[in-house]
């Protein structure tokens, strides 16, 4: 049985455990990323990772080491990677002459690339530059675009897919309303993308709504793009199909009309009039001695019975 | 009594009352209105929120020229706090409650749909029992785990390590009249036991072959207690072909005869010669491409027939089944009964006949 030799039974529990928390799931988990530098980086590109790496920290992986791979050219070893580490986002970071403070982000779909955008980074500002008191670990950003660009433009469109993908944590059911602190804001102007952390203060405004005061905590980056890889659109369209346990089931003979109101049939069973309850009267009411009666009527054939 | 002046005096003072209401109402209006000036923002269009994902889109086109008169930075900032500020607004309109003495906004479904990280989980291919039970309409018994074991006085799993009635583990065996006596017969069943083990093994791995669709390699023989005719035969035939040159140079017996399913050489016609054959077999084709009768494979509509069959009737049982357990509460069953013998009529032909030894 040589050509079974690809499934892999699992001999204990733990590794049964472990095989089960990559095969795929109907919702799924936090997405992790795993962040990587080329050949060779600059101190920009590698304070650039490490910021973005203390963004993203509970659910991303950084590399120390760097891994000479040109992801546009040849997206193997980044697939093996992502297969070895179960990350379905790479932030891939670089510098050349050519390409000066390169950063690739990009998503995987089933472990192979779905989509890759290169960026230039133009200007930056570290986390460690801005001296303030910064927001905690794991904190689940606001994300605001703004633009036309991000509407209009297909590539920025997928761009902006995949930021949303990138930066907006696990999937919440609920949010503390106090700890919403960090706002991510992307804005697409001139060509270029600018991207801005702040932390939000929520001041007293006299009604129930705080206002809003932001201040600058970094890393901030001023982003151009450069070389962008998209996945086709019967692959993107693949990579979005829900499964059909998790479509919402339709309701047999429910129906809405515009304003909202449900429409149905309610179905009772046929009301025994007999036992109605009308209004008490005394002359309705049952004697005593008629009840006596009948119940004489009914026993006098069994006694014949017996005598026969 | 009447005093005009009073009066007068008294009048003034309502007066005075109602111009104070108005002025309090208004007062109080500008103050709202001052205090939602500090939380609202004037917006060309309105923003796309998904508020599942803390997430807003400002699609508003943003003027370079104030761009490049402001300071970059202070610009993005009051853009962001203006676009921050109306989705916060949006965030504090939800249903909130507390949670251990933290105040918790519940958050809707998303509605931005982002691509999935892997392809939807598939559902297990049924193995060929389960094909099998389904076409015969076989549904399983559930079984409890444990059963009372007699020689141990106790409840034991049914199966696997430590099970109830372990023929295996029996102290004593007693030896069939028709058995050898020199044989082992403790050994014989432990033997058997790990047959049917390889058996159910090799079954499993036979039904991942044919879920992945891999070609497995045929399987010449399998240990067996009675080897059958065609069995040996199909081991003499393995044996002659396992020599280093295939078979190529060995004798056959005199009244041998040929393998049975041993597998076809590709045979071609020679490229020049007789072109006769080949008219005729092309005409052939033709022939059989343009008749309108399709040509009758009679083994596969044999087979087909009778799978057909073999589904109907399970599906009149399990019919009648369901039927049967209806009937128990109220006689509403019996018209169920009636429509199902309607349906396949075969079917409820078979159910009379087996229900007729049972009440003579």
């Amino acid at each position: 049985m040589t050509q079974l030799d690809g499934i892999v039974k699992p001999k204990t529990k733990r590794s049964k455990r472990f095989l089960e928390s990559r095969a795929p799931k109907l919702i799924e988990d936090v997405r992790s990323t795993m962040i990587m530098k080329g050949g060779n980086t600059s101190q920009t590109i590698t304070t650039a990772l490490k910021d973005i790496y203390s963004l993203k920290k509970p659910n991303a992986v950084l590399y120390k080491k760097k891994n000479i791979t040109r992801p546009f050219e040849d997206s193997t070893s980044l697939e093996f990677f992502s297969k070895k580490t179960d990350c379905s986002l790479f932030l891939f970071g670089s510098h050349n002459k050519k390409r000066p403070n390169n950063f690739i982000f990009g998503r995987m779909f089933d472990f192979h690339v779905l989509d890759m955008f290169e960026l230039g980074i133009e200007k930056f500002v570290s986390l460690s530059e801005i001296k303030t008191s910064k927001f905690p670990e794991g904190t689940k950003p606001l994300l605001v675009f703004a633009g036309e660009v991000f509407d209009t433009d297909n590539e920025y469109k997928r761009l902006k897919s995949l930021l949303i993908d990138f930066f907006r944590g696990p999937t919440v059911s609920a949010v503390r309303l106090a700890g919403l602190e960090h706002v991510l804001h992307f804005t697409a102007l001139e060509g270029k993308i600018y991207m801005r952390s702040y932390r939000c203060l929520l001041k007293k405004s006299g009604c129930r709504t705080p206002r809003i005061e932001l201040e600058e905590i970094g890393p901030s980056f001023d982003f151009v793009m450069r070389r962008t890889h998209l996945a086709s659109d019967d692959l993107y369209k693949l990579a979005h199909k829900q499964p059909k346990a998790l479509k919402p089931k339709k309701k047999k003979n429910i129906s809405h009309d515009v304003f909202g109101t449900t429409f149905g049939r309610v179905h009772m069973q046929k009301q025994d009039l007999s036992k109605l309850q009308t209004r008490k009267m005394k002359g309705l009411r049952k004697r005593k001695g008629e009840v006596v009666e009948e119940g004489h009527e009914g026993q006098e054939p069994k006694v014949a019975k017996v005598e026969s | 009594m009447f005093d005009p002046a009073s009066h007068v005096l008294r009048c003034e003072m309502t007066n005075m009352a109602a111009c104070s209401v108005e002025e309090l109402l208004a007062k109080a209006e500008q103050e709202e209105a001052e205090k939602l000036k500090s939380i609202s923002v004037q917006k060309e269009l309105d923003l796309e929120f998904d508020v599942g994902n803390l997430l807003a889109c400002d699609k508003n086109r943003i003027e370079s020229r104030d761009f490049r008169e402001q300071r970059k930075e202070d610009f993005l900032r009051a853009l962001a706090r203006d676009n921050t500020q109306l989705l916060i607004n949006e965030i504090w309109k939800l249903p909130t409650e507390r949670i251990a003495e933290v105040i918790v906004a519940k958050l809707p479904e998303q509605t931005t749909r982002l691509p999935r990280e892997k392809p939807p989980p598939k559902p297990r291919p049924p193995t060929r029992w389960e094909q099998f039970a389904k076409l015969k309409g076989i549904q399983n018994k559930k079984k409890t785990n444990l059963v009372w074991d007699e020689t141990a006085k106790e409840w034991r799993r049914r199966w696997g390590y430590k099970r109830a009635n372990d023929n295996t583990k029996d102290w004593l065996v007693e030896v069939p009249e028709t058995a050898d006596p020199n044989e082992d017969q403790f050994a014989r069943r432990t033997k058997a036991k790990k047959e049917r083990v390889a058996k159910n093994e090799l079954n499993r791995l036979k039904n991942i072959a044919r879920a992945q669709k891999i070609k497995t390699p045929g399987v010449g023989l399998l240990p067996k207690a009675q080897q059958s005719k065609d069995e040996l035969a199909k081991a003499v035939n393995v044996a002659k072909t396992s020599t280093a040159s295939v078979g190529r140079f060995q004798d056959r017996l005199p009244k041998e005869k040929p393998p049975k399913n041993s597998g076809k050489k590709r045979k071609f016609e020679p490229l020049i010669g007789d072109f006769s054959t080949e008219k005729k077999k092309q005409l052939e084709l033709l022939k059989l491409m343009s008749s309108k009768t399709p040509k009758l494979d009679i083994t596969k509509a044999v087979n087909t027939q009778m799978r057909q069959e073999d589904r109907e009737e399970a599906a009149a049982r399990r019919r009648k089944g369901a039927g049967g357990k209806g009937r128990k509460g109220s006689m509403a069953g019996r018209g169920k009964g009636k429509g199902g013998k309607g349906k396949g009529g075969k079917a409820g032909g078979g159910g009379k006949r087996r229900g007729k030894p049972g009440k003579h």
